[in-house]
């Protein structure tokens, strides 16, 4: 009695897996698939295409006829310039959060705390408003600068939580030898932030990786795009005539990101697991 | 400083609080000279420095603009909340004057030496250390967060749109009247209704879905005897792998009612090749929930196996010995466990469906269009902000709205932050 139940319920439990693995996996398959589909759209197409072709992803790697490489380059540069401003404003503020006490600490922990639930697009008629009038519409500066700004609140939460676990006592000690506030900062409480550092640095550099509507609001010409934006407008100029060069561009964003990510997933849910709990 | 009770029998810290309403004379008093002079110096060329922007600023503010030639009124607004801050800070200041001359006053009652300059030197570069830390982080955020919220603040109460936008025309105050047509312009509380009661049955079923698939699939994987669990897990966890904006994008290829696959692969071996995906509001509805149920169980899915792997077996052990069938472990222990572990999470994850505006955007662009409204059919009110700021340029009706999510959003976060421990700390965390 006890095995037959058994075996049913691991029969139910695979039937459920393998059921999954397909819902999953069809999606990516049919989309590369499509890559390599030697027409533009894909009337009369089957998911594997008989006669493959590599012409779409040579397509993209001509500077002649798109500016594919372009947005890979803005979105690169964009996103490692927004994580290496956030990591170092999210360090000094999260160190003075976390080792000081000072008049205004408590009010601007409240604050942050309450920046960090409202998402930075809800302001997007002010970021565009703002950006037409100081002539910053259409650069990848402005872009930066929201992105770094809005990355502010929470990572420097967490960033504090985990400073925080970290004993004064070092501090004293090293103080006692001498050390001055930078000295500490700099050579003992940041080394052994470390891990945390790690987390924050692939937060914000993944979050405007993904972003996309700051991008479509601040970005106006198509030399400026990112990725995000030029897929998007790749698909939504001529819906299907461009098919398989979208599906081809989809594939070269999704390889690497899902190769990075998946190595290092674990570092994605501890950090969203402490900002939850902790925040 | 150490706690006192006796009593003084000097009054200098009220004297010298009263002194300080001209900045630097409570010092002059407290006879911290150089102090005294360096406060009163820095208010004057303050005042100095900024009254014609102080007068025009909040002149501009207040009347945003009065002939249409000349000025411009989001200028205005915006010079005006510049105008704003500067006098908070300034204020900050003459605050943090009036205590210094009460702190060192209360010192003086209390027979202890004022600080020397030497001390105060040493006091304002350690004291000072973390406000210089935090300068660069702190100005970026007043700049490009709290400026633009701010301005969204303000701008809800005006009637900046399409006919009333520079350089042709002038901006003017309407008070309330943006919140009170929402309400009473038919066509606006219509639309406004229905893409809130969407965004209300799209946030919770759509995040509901993925939770409880997630719970589901990791207390499934975490049976003993599953072959291949590390590349299954890793299988699982492949949509969040993939940039979200890609998998859209996808998704919307795949339902397209031309040459999509779901209607011309899959449902047509069941003989239901023309589903209107994308042409009728209640099939994008659905599929536009499938679709987040896709992306976002895999995080969830994620975490709950962190949790489900520290729960210890002697509790699954004692069930058996009482001969509990497997929903009743998994109501009565693992659920329970589960929940009370990720709550909080659970609880973001509620809120960023409510903000999801990739996901409703890319898919199908909040439609398709209904009759008799000014939003899609599947428009949330993210998205539904975003159509009537960069198409219809229905500005301070936009931010209007933008201020009733916000205080949606804040009153859900407020309520979850109180019960959580670390809020209740004097530290907070």
């Amino acid at each position: 009695m006890r095995n037959k139940n058994r075996i049913i319920q691991l029969t139910f439990s695979y039937a459920v897996i393998l059921a999954m693995i397909v819902i999953i996996l069809y999606p990516i398959l049919w989309i590369v698939g499509s890559s390599f589909n030697p027409g533009n759209s894909l009337s009369g197409s089957s998911i594997i295409p008989k006669d493959a072709t590599l012409k779409h992803y040579k397509e993209l790697f001509d500077p002649q006829q798109s500016d594919y490489l372009i947005w890979y380059w803005n979105t690169i540069k964009i996103c490692i310039l927004t994580m290496v401003f956030s990591v170092a404003l999210v360090c000094m503020t999260a160190y003075s959060f976390s080792r000081f006490r000072f008049v205004g600490r408590k009010n601007g922990l409240m604050t942050f705390l309450i920046l960090q639930m409202i998402p930075n697009f809800a302001a997007l008629i002010a970021i565009y408003a703002l950006a037409n009038l100081t002539g910053l519409l259409d650069t990848h500066l402005a872009l930066i600068l929201v992105y770094t700004g809005g990355a502010i609140p929470m990572n420097t939460y967490l960033m504090k939580g985990y400073l925080d676990t970290i004993p004064k006592e070092l501090d004293e000690s090293a103080r006692m030898d001498g050390a001055g506030n930078l000295r500490i900062f700099w050579q003992i409480v940041m080394p052994l932030a470390k891990p945390m550092i790690a987390v924050i640095s692939l937060f914000t550099f993944i979050t405007p990786f993904t972003d996309f509507i700051l991008a479509r609001i601040l970005l106006r010409t198509e030399e400026k795009f990112t990725l995000a934006v030029g897929l998007y407008e790749l698909i939504a100029d001529q819906f299907g005539n461009e098919f398989t060069l979208f599906a081809a561009g989809s594939v070269l964003i999704a390889l690497p990101i899902s190769l990075l990510f998946l190595s290092l997933q674990k570092y994605f849910v501890s950090g969203l697991t402490a900002g939850g709990t902790k925040g | 400083m150490g706690e006192q009770e006796r009593q003084p029998t000097t009054n200098h810290r009220k004297i010298a609080l009263a002194l300080s309403v001209i900045p630097g004379l409570g010092q002059f008093y407290n006879k911290q000279w150089l102090k005294g002079a360096g406060f009163f110096i820095l208010i004057a060329s303050f005042f100095i420095a900024f009254s014609d922007l102080l007068q025009f600023g909040f002149w501009g503010l207040f009347t945003l603009g009065t002939d249409p030639t000349y000025d411009h009124s989001i200028v205005l607004l915006v010079e005006g909340i510049l105008t704003l801050i500067i006098t908070i800070l300034g204020a900050a200041f003459y605050g943090f004057n009036l205590r210094d001359a009460f702190k060192v006053g209360k010192q003086r009652d209390f027979n202890e030496a004022p600080n020397s300059i030497r001390a105060q030197y040493q006091n304002l570069i350690g004291g000072g250390f973390p406000y210089l830390m935090m300068t660069p982080g702190f100005l970026l955020l007043v700049f490009v967060v709290i400026f633009p919220i701010l301005f969204v603040i303000l701008l809800s109460f005006t009637n900046y749109d399409l006919y009333h936008s520079p350089p042709a025309s002038l901006v003017d105050w309407v008070g309330i009247q943006n919140f009170i047509d929402i309400f009473q312009i038919p066509i606006w509380r219509e639309t406004f209704f229905s893409v809130l009661a969407w965004t209300i049955i799209w946030t919770f079923g759509a995040t509901t879905l993925q939770i409880a698939l997630g719970i589901f699939l990791a207390v499934l994987m975490n049976q003993k005897g599953i072959i291949l669990q590390k590349t299954i897990r890793t299988i699982f966890i492949l949509p969040w792998a993939v940039p979200a904006f890609v998998s859209i994008l996808v998704f919307a290829g795949m339902f397209n009612e031309t040459f999509g696959t779901i209607n011309r692969d899959i449902l047509a071996v069941f003989g239901l090749g023309d589903i209107p995906w994308l042409t009728n509001p209640t099939y994008t509805k659905i599929a536009l929930i499938l679709i987040q149920t896709w992306l976002g169980f895999p995080f969830i899915f994620a975490m709950v196996t962190g949790v489900l792997q520290s729960i210890p077996n002697e509790l699954y052990e004692a069930a058996d010995v009482d001969g509990a069938s497997i929903f009743q472990k998994f109501r009565g222990i693992t659920l329970p466990l589960v929940l009370y572990a990720t709550a909080p999470i659970l609880i973001t994850q509620y809120t960023f469906n409510f903000n999801n505006f990739n996901v409703i955007f890319l898919f199908n662009g909040g439609g398709p269009a209904v009759p008799d409204q000014n939003a899609g059919g599947t428009d949330i009110l993210i998205s539904w902000i975003y159509s009537l700021t960069m198409t219809s340029a229905q500005y301070g009706k936009a931010a209007a709205i933008t201020m009733i999510l916000s205080l949606i959003v804040i009153s859900v976060a407020l309520w979850q932050f109180r019960r959580t421990k670390s809020f209740q700390e004097e530290d907070m965390m």
